[in-house]
């Protein structure tokens, strides 16, 4: 049974066998921008992948600020 | 992979520290750091009344979380931006915002801008010229005007907001490529307070932003996992981006970056943060917040014109 790895709305199959690390480079994902997980536990990138498995990828990118935002008295929560 | 600490199945490597950790010491490591560098740059001490700026995201909700459990007086400030964008935005952020504040029993104190200042964040930027085309300009301006007089109103000693290091490094990143020497002299983990200006604080300024996710993760926050949808785009993203291909490459770098820059500032390298002399600084006679400005404040000036350009349309966002 094939294995995939989700992003928000989007799901990209992938081989299992292969290291977390290595399939994320596979789909052309920046592996310090997102955290794996399977069944909601958290992986690191050397973990293998196997049959069926579905890796759900938490983006950990977020803003919105002007780089301005870095001004005195500024900051955006 | 292992944890260093105790042996078990890890579930982050920090590369940039060649550390990996277990859910459980990661746990303890992270707000043991946040209490180190509390410490190491004096944001604030232990009796000192503390203002959390929550937004309803990972980075916010996180400091909270950790404030609290080192035993920080901490209440929270939600700041209601009114954006929907087919989303709900606000209406969720602010929901995970209640929700938290209400199972941990924490004090959450809520600013609805819509309802304050008679116009959404959406409506302003499209209303106004120092919006139009970046709504984050509009945005941070009133959320730093209303953090501020919100702090400073109600006698609490220092405002802490949850930038984390991706955050800080984006910023220092866009103010050197155009060597923005005021702000470069100004940016740092704590912000002192001035003249109507209360003390700023960033407690994770060293914590990338994969370490503030994965802690939110790993204890269970409830957090506004979507994007502000009008930070699609926005020039802070584009320079995360570039940072995060860098550490991949050379982890380490962004916080080698960043300590590097705080090193030259204390060094002297940049001229000292005092751009502005408090001379300058009076009292907007709209507001009372201090400005440089001969008339109202840029926030007064911005929003004046938002609810008299929303009165000549009529009713209706």
């Amino acid at each position: 049974m094939p294995a995939e790895m989700i992003l928000r709305d989007k799901t990209y199959p992938i081989p299992s066998g292969m290291t977390i690390r290595h399939a994320l480079e596979k789909i052309g994902v920046n592996p310090d921008t997102v955290l794996p997980t399977r069944d909601g536990e958290l992986l690191t990138d050397d973990e293998l992948i196997r049959d069926g498995d579905r890796i759900r990828l938490i983006a950990v990118i977020s803003g919105g600020r002007s780089p301005s935002a870095g001004s005195p008295h500024g900051s955006a929560i | 992979m292992k944890c260093r600490k105790c042996g078990a199945k890890a579930a982050l490597n920090m590369r940039q520290h060649r550390l990996a950790l277990c859910a459980e010491h990661f746990l303890e490591w992270l707000p043991d750091q946040t209490q180190r560098f509390i410490q190491k740059y004096r944001m604030f001490l232990p009796e000192e009344r503390i203002l959390v700026a929550v937004s309803g995201g990972k980075d916010s909700l996180s400091l909270w979380d950790i404030l609290s459990r080192l035993g920080y007086s901490a209440d929270g400030l939600y700041i209601d931006l009114g954006i929907d964008h087919g989303t709900g935005y606000s209406t969720v952020s602010r929901q995970k915002a209640a929700a938290f504040a209400e199972s941990h029993m924490l004090k959450l104190l809520i600013v609805d801008v819509p309802a304050t200042l008679g116009a959404s964040i959406p409506t302003a930027a499209r209303l106004t010229h120092r919006g139009a085309q970046k709504p984050c300009s509009v945005c941070g301006m009133t959320k730093r005007h209303i953090m501020n007089r919100m702090a400073r109103d109600l006698g609490y000693d220092v405002l802490a907001t949850g930038h984390n290091l991706d955050d800080e490094a984006a910023v220092l990143f866009g103010n050197t490529l155009t060597w923005a020497t005021g702000y470069l002299a100004r940016q740092g983990p704590v912000l002192d307070a001035e003249t109507g200006f209360v003390r700023k604080v960033k407690p994770f300024c060293r914590l990338y932003e994969r370490e503030t996710a994965a802690y939110a993760l790993l204890r269970g926050i409830d957090y506004v996992y979507e994007e502000c949808p009008l930070a699609d785009g926005a020039t802070s993203i584009f320079y995360k981006d570039v940072l995060s291909r860098m550490e991949t490459e050379r982890p380490g770098i962004k916080l080698a970056f960043y300590l590097s820059f705080l090193q030259a500032r204390l060094g002297g390298f940049l001229a000292a943060p005092s751009s502005i002399a408090a001379s300058e600084m009076h009292p907007c006679p709209a507001c009372g917040q201090p400005t440089t400005s001969v008339d109202v404040c840029s926030f007064c000036r911005t929003w004046n014109a938002v609810r008299t350009r929303r009165e000549a349309e009529g009713p209706g966002e």
